[in-house]
């Protein structure tokens, strides 16, 4: 399990460093020169000479990339063009709204998606069974924001129970506040999350239940309960858990909707307006940090893999998920 | 069991056909001109307009009419892209061996880890916001999804005893793709293609939201629903029907490819989820 977790560290960092060349050369080959976004509409080839060279583009990519890379390792992720604001700070502040959103979303989608998907499965012959299976069929067909267009409608404008939208200035100084802006977007989030995972823990609920190793505890005398908790759960939840891995990945990366819905300054919307200016190294810093995200999430659902299914300690990465 | 997989296929392709009828008779009919503001804003259902009227007077249903066109668009076109470009990488990682094959599966593992969207927002932010955009992005984007399934599959029938014995008859490579890889691999590929459909829909509808979609004045679901969100509770049903139609033709689309699943593969053909 040690010399495991090594080698999954060392490919870590390897991913990281990939991603970050990856990154860099993709936001480079971007058409629109970033010094455009310094410069207003009729500037003169001086100005925009001035501007680029104020910002380093003028100078080679590989010399752009080690600058870079360099700012990095000392944990510095660079100067806003447009803002002239470092993106560090920017982007932590970012974190204290999008974090506690992922988070809290994904605990409550969890909660919601492994007992329904398993009642899906295990009473797939019951109207309440196939009732699950529709509604998480309607689920995943839902788009995002359109959920949360009608939360607001019925439980913020109808009932006035919780804001339409925003963030408490003061942020978590009014934890008050800062929990109830945060009520209907987690709710938004991890409806549309427990509806792909129900569909994921029902199959692999349904896999168990065929499975000849159950029906040997049950004929060797386990009680139900008691075979589906010694080698079921365990079984169920490999799969489960690399796909919970990636949809918590894709929602710290994807609430960007969900945050412009509830018009919440968070990560992505603080990737939507630096897209939207050219602003590279905000671009460069979220995505940056939100790969770095990813990655862990992805080491951490590796190791729990591991931890579960002794079978799959052998192999670097992935397993289970289909 | 073969009587629900068809039930299934059936009302999937009632649901997507609604869609494609609206889209169908939209190129030929219209109830009213697509910029014909004479209604009056925001007027409720009913009085010549079967839904009533948008912020600007526009009449809603042939709003919805012509956002079922960039609603379909978008999910063709997108999948094409999405099965050219998927497919191809998927085959090259598979015949790769060693690091090439690796450091490719890393790649599109990282790619895959990013949501579809965000991806989109970064291609269309550099190009322009147009439908083309949005496609070519979605595209993209879902082509590391269908390379990563293609390079599983195209392994999977690769490791065959019939491909070995195959090769030492003296098939060449070309024509053991053509005569056993696609065909073995389709009909898994052809269900999540159709999968693929629905998320590029919705991801259309999402980049519209966020303005980053077909530009005004063509009717996006999308940003239909962005427009009206301001007016929800005044006048809902411009706040309500694309979304309906948006569910409406991507759960009929999910319909459909889970019906296909059970058709075309007998060995997957049990009442589960799509994994």
């Amino acid at each position: 399990m040690l010399r495991y977790l090594l080698r999954r560290l060392v490919f870590l960092l390897v991913s990281l460093v990939l991603a970050s060349i990856v990154l860099f050369v993709l936001l480079r080959m971007l058409p629109g020169d970033p010094a455009n976004a310094l410069t207003s509409v009729g500037a003169s080839p001086e100005q925009i000479a001035a501007a680029r060279h104020s910002i380093g583009s003028d100078k080679p990519l590989p010399e752009q990339f080690t600058h870079w890379i360099g700012q990095l390792a000392s944990g510095d992720l660079g100067t806003s063009f447009v803002s002239s604001l470092p993106v560090g700070p920017e982007v932590s502040q970012r974190l204290n709204v999008t974090v506690p959103l992922t988070l809290s979303a994904f605990v409550l989608a969890v909660l919601v998606a492994v007992p329904a998907g398993f009642v899906a499965a295990y009473k797939r012959r019951t109207w309440y069974g196939a009732l699950l299976s529709g509604v998480s069929q309607l689920g995943i067909a839902v788009p995002v924001f359109w959920l949360g267009m009608i939360l607001i409608a019925v439980f913020a404008l109808n009932a006035g129970w919780l804001p339409s939208g925003g963030f408490p200035q003061d942020g978590w100084d009014t934890p008050g506040e800062a929990i109830r802006a945060l009520v209907l977007p987690v709710i938004t989030v991890a409806l549309v999350m427990s509806a792909s995972l129900i569909r994921y823990v029902r199959s692999a609920t349904l896999d168990v239940l065929d499975s000849e190793y159950l029906r040997t505890a049950r004929a060797l005398g386990s009680s139900f309960g008691r075979a589906m908790w010694r080698h079921g759960l365990r079984n169920a939840s490999v799969p489960v858990i690399s796909i919970l891995g990636i949809e918590l990945a894709s929602t710290l990366l994807g609430a960007v909707v969900v945050e412009s819905v509830y018009a919440l300054p968070g990560l992505g919307s603080l990737l939507a307006t630096g897209i939207a200016q050219h602003d590279y190294p905000v671009i460069q810093g979220v995505l940056f940090v939100s790969t770095f995200g990813v990655l862990i999430i992805g080491f951490v659902a590796d190791l729990v893999q591991r931890l579960v299914d002794p079978r799959l300690r052998g192999r670097l990465s992935g397993g289970g998920a289909r | 069991m073969k009587r629900r997989s068809s039930l299934t296929l059936w009302t999937g392709a009632v649901f997507a056909g609604l869609v494609v009828l609206l889209a169908l008779v939209s190129l030929f009919w219209l109830p009213y001109d697509s910029d014909d503001t004479s209604g009056g804003r925001l007027t409720g259902p009913g009085g010549g307009h079967l839904l009533g009227t948008d912020k600007l007077g526009r009449d809603l249903f042939t709003q919805l009419m012509t956002g079922s066109r960039i609603a379909l668009q978008a999910g063709l076109g997108s999948v094409a892209v999405a099965a050219l470009l998927g497919v191809t990488l998927g085959l090259l990682a598979a015949f790769a061996q060693g690091w090439f094959d690796d450091t490719l599966s890393a790649l599109l593992d990282i790619l895959i880890a990013f949501p579809t969207l965000l991806l989109a927002m970064l291609i269309v932010a550099a190009r322009s916001a147009t439908l083309g955009s949005a496609i070519l992005a979605i595209g993209l984007a879902q082509s590391a999804v269908v390379a990563r399934l293609t390079r599983i599959l195209v392994k999977r029938v690769l490791a065959q005893d019939y491909i070995t014995a195959s090769r030492t008859s003296g098939t060449t490579w070309p024509r053991i793709v053509a005569g056993h890889v696609l065909p073995n691999m389709w009909p898994t590929l052809a269900v999540n293609l159709a999968l693929q459909f629905g998320l590029a829909v919705l991801a259309e509808a999402g980049l519209s939201y966020l303005g980053l979609g077909a530009p005004p004045p063509n009717a996006s679901w999308g940003r239909m629903l962005q427009e009206a969100q301001a007016t929800f509770t005044t006048a809902p049903a411009g706040a309500l029907a694309p979304g309906v139609l948006l569910v409406l033709l991507v759960i009929g689309v999910n319909l459909v490819a889970d019906g296909l699943r059970d058709v075309l593969d007998p060995t997957a053909r049990k009442d589960r989820a799509a994994a």
